[in-house]
């Protein structure tokens, strides 16, 4: 049968796997194609309807979100970022993984935290209203943080961290030389930054401002919980509350051209800061601080983290030791979102980490052709296209692909006369990790490829040459060394889908709880007992990419 | 005991600016059983090309590549480098840094029982001089070292042809002139056909007994040590 099948030319070892990536870019991109055929099957009147009542306040409010996230991130990530490059003062070390950390809180989880925070008859509140006197809310309150400004510097706060990683990472490859010539040139310090260094640094920061704007797009909790209502609220509230397909599938389109706009943004910086980095690069001698300076660094390093993380953080851990102070023990529902959190989680991280596999080793290949090099190189880049695409968009595209799937199971088992009374995929959780694949597939990939750039190409052809095949020489001596890629991406792949709440809220099966989507239920009914105790979960398990990131961040330069 | 190559009248090109430019316009040369090999030249000339064309990395787009008789590369047909037994020590050795010595060098006997694996794989040590380093890793190996290494483990399947490229290219100057004598031994020892590339005059002279000289994707002569001693007094005189 092998004999047979290596006649067909697509069973060659060598076109395998370029079938394989295809095969998954296919995957990736039937909900995108799905998304526009549903689209189209709405009427004028849908058409009508949502350029009259709907489109002009969610992108209204979408735009202004994202104008003002976007300022918020590059404000204090280039901030932060120089803070930690250009000065040196005690403690500088610490602040400088310790302005991660806000990554690891969602944006729906800072906004629960702090509207129960800053609750009129909250702790801030409260305290505040002791010390001036007040006796009520009443008398005296403080602005509601819901509404638009309260977003924009919530998400600001926690995803800076985003613009902060790009942007000190070309901070630091600067070359010294012409830091050092603008200053021999008669430029003070703060025109250093602001004539030399920020103009160089501006295509890292467009990168990570791009990242963060792309996770400012994938919100719908802290949109919700706020009370804006952006794109991919309304999205959501379409489909879940009119059930309204072609109504959902409509404004999700209308999302992706706001998002097609952002990555060609991003392209063509990644293009640019190719370009502005010389080699050989001698990094800038960072200038001591002294006295009440390095006061000031301290605090102004120390505000980011307090707000996007020791604040949120810290009243979550007095929030579960309140609760557990109450009661013995968990409830049954958080016991099972948790366990069904983990199985979840652990399922979608094999398969995506294994398709991931899959896709960089098809673009990695010693191939024949040129031709099939570049297709390999496409095909991981189509892979990857999930990344970009919010959850609900991604949600409301496998919708129909899903529903197709039933429909043919339900036909096949026709002709074996049996009836199927239920949705078999759509009512599952296949649906689900279906979606959490596409969405994580782009940090498998990417983690892997990177892992397989660092083996040389003559690793694989002496185990050819010794009589290893493609696939053998895969198993064998390129796993082993992928491992440390393969697992770093599994973690980042397993908190990704730990957290991830979009996509979930809309295509899990009845019943069916995780962490997140427990802590959307309770913080929709005002509740914030257990879903704290879901929040400084997620939280915890969120540190470890942070811890990762912070360990790379310190080998790299 | 190892085969014969013939390699006949083979061109490979690259696609360059939406052209195609030929890296190896061709180059004749054949090596009887048990005879080394050296294809000498600057870079750029097309010698690693040609050896990657007789491994089965690189297609060619006219002649053939023969081993004992059998058709290895054609225009139309290319048998993948793990159905010819055809060893190579590349010029970074490409050893598995995840596998200690002794189970580098024996990678490539998967199919031999334990025993006889175990046997072959002490036998070639032995024939290198690492006995002694068998548990050793690629990163606690001198240059010299995973050389060697690198050699035995493209000997151990007993390959009908033995690919060398730049083997010395890695080693200081002494390490080089030591093994390269040490080499050629071993290879008439165990009477392996080979084929070498190198950009070193002393190193193919010291290695070979065919010398071919390639310039710009062409072998301008391909001959004896003699003969290309000669040849190489001639070019330099004009």
């Amino acid at each position: 049968m092998v004999n047979v099948l290596k006649h067909f030319a697509i069973f060659e070892s060598g076109k395998r796997y370029t079938f394989a990536a295809f095969v998954v870019a296919v995957l990736v991109c039937a909900p995108l194609l799905s998304l526009m055929f549903e689209a189209v099957q709405g009427s004028i009147g849908h058409w009508g309807h949502l350029l009259t009542y709907v489109l002009p306040h969610a992108l209204w409010n979408t735009i202004l979100l994202l104008l003002g996230v976007g300022f918020v991130v590059t404000f204090l990530g280039t901030g932060a970022a120089w803070l930690v490059t250009a000065y040196d003062y005690p403690g500088r070390r610490f602040l400088t993984w310790a302005l991660l950390l806000p990554l690891a809180v969602p944006t729906y989880i800072i906004a629960f935290t702090y509207l129960d925070i800053l609750h009129p008859i909250g702790p801030i509140q409260g305290l505040i209203r002791d010390v001036l006197g007040y006796s009520s809310p009443r008398e005296f309150r403080l602005p509601d943080i819901r509404g638009l400004w309260g977003a924009i510097l919530l998400m600001g706060v926690v995803l800076y961290p985003y613009v902060y990683l790009t942007t000190r990472f070309m901070f630091l490859t600067q070359a010294a030389s012409v830091v050092e010539a603008a200053r021999v040139l008669g430029e003070t310090p703060r025109g250093v930054f602001l004539r030399v260094a920020l103009p160089l640094a501006r295509p890292a920061i467009v990168v990570g401002v791009t990242l963060a704007l792309l996770e400012t797009l994938n919100d719908v909790g802290a949109a919700e919980f706020l009370g804006v209502k952006t794109l991919t609220l309304a999205i959501y509230t379409t489909w879940v509350t009119r059930s309204d397909l072609a109504g959902a599938a409509q404004i999700a389109l209308s999302m992706l051209f706001i998002i097609v706009f952002l990555l060609h943004f991003e392209k063509r910086a990644r293009q640019r800061q190719r370009y502005s980095l010389v080699q050989r690069m001698r990094p800038m001698t960072p200038t001591v601080l002294k006295g009440r300076h390095i006061a000031l660094a301290w605090v102004l390093g120390v505000i980011p983290i307090a707000f996007g993380f020791l604040l949120p953080a810290g009243y979550l851990v007095v929030q579960v030791f309140k609760r557990m102070g109450q009661q013995t023990g968990f409830s049954t529902s958080l016991i099972q979102a948790s366990f069904n959190t983990l199985t979840i989680a652990s399922v979608a991280t094999v398969l995506t980490v294994t398709l991931g596999l899959i896709v960089a080793w098809a673009a990695r290949r010693v191939r024949d052709s040129a031709n099939e090099q570049s297709l390999g190189k496409l095909f991981s880049r189509l892979a990857s296209l999930g990344y970009a695409v919010p959850g609900t968009v991604l949600a409301i595209g496998l919708l129909g692909p899903l529903l197709l799937i039933d429909q043919g199971i339900e036909w096949v088992l026709g002709l074996a006369q049996y009836k199927v009374t239920t949705l078999i995929v759509l009512g599952s959780t296949a649906g689900l990790l279906m979606a959490y694949v596409i969405r994580f597939l782009a940090i498998a990939n990417g983690s892997i490829e990177a892992g397989l750039a660092r083996i040389p190409p003559s690793i694989e052809q002496a185990s050819r040459l010794l009589g290893e095949s493609s696939s053998r020489t895969l198993w064998r001596v390129h796993i082993p060394l992928l491992k440390p890629a393969m697992i770093s991406a599994a973690l980042l792949v397993f908190v990704d889908t730990m957290k991830e709440l979009p996509a979930t809220l809309m295509l899990r099966p009845i019943n069916f709880e995780t962490l997140a989507t427990l802590l959307y239920g309770e913080a929709s009914r005002g509740m914030y007992e257990e879903g704290a105790v879901a929040a400084l979960m997620i939280v915890l398990l969120g540190l470890l990419p942070v811890i990762l990131l912070a360990r790379a961040q310190q080998r790299s330069v | 005991m190892s085969g014969k190559l013939e390699v006949n009248d083979i061109r490979v090109s690259y696609p360059l600016k939406s052209q195609l430019k030929a890296a190896v316009n061709g180059v004749s040369f054949s090596l009887e059983s048990g005879q080394i090999g050296c294809l000498l030249g600057a870079s750029g000339s097309g010698k690693t090309t040609v050896l990657r064309s007789i491994a089965g990395f690189e297609p060619i787009e006219q002649g053939t590549i023969t081993i004992d008789g059998e058709l290895m590369t054609s225009a139309n047909q290319r048998i993948p480098p793990e159905d010819r037994h055809v060893g190579m020590m590349f010029q970074d050795y490409a050893l598995f840094p995840h596998l200690d010595v002794k189970s580098n060098v024996g990678f490539g006997l998967r199919r031999l029982k334990p025993q006889t694996r175990e046997e072959r794989v002490d036998l070639l040590l032995e024939l290198v001089g690492l006995s002694d380093l068998s548990g050793r890793y690629p990163h606690e190996l001198s240059g010299g070292q995973q050389q060697r290494v690198a050699l035995a483990r493209s000997l151990a399947p007993d390959p009908d042809i033995l690919l060398l490229d730049e083997p010395f290219s890695n080693l200081d100057l002494d390490t080089r002139e030591h093994l390269a004598s040490e080499l050629r031994e071993i290879l008439k020892q165990t009477q392996h056909t080979a084929l070498m590339v190198t950009h070193n005059h002393d190193e193919a002279f010291a290695m070979a007994d065919y010398v071919g000289f390639m310039a710009d994707g062409k072998l301008v002569h391909w001959g004896t040590v003699k003969t290309m001693r000669q040849f190489a007094k001639k070019s330099g005189a004009q």
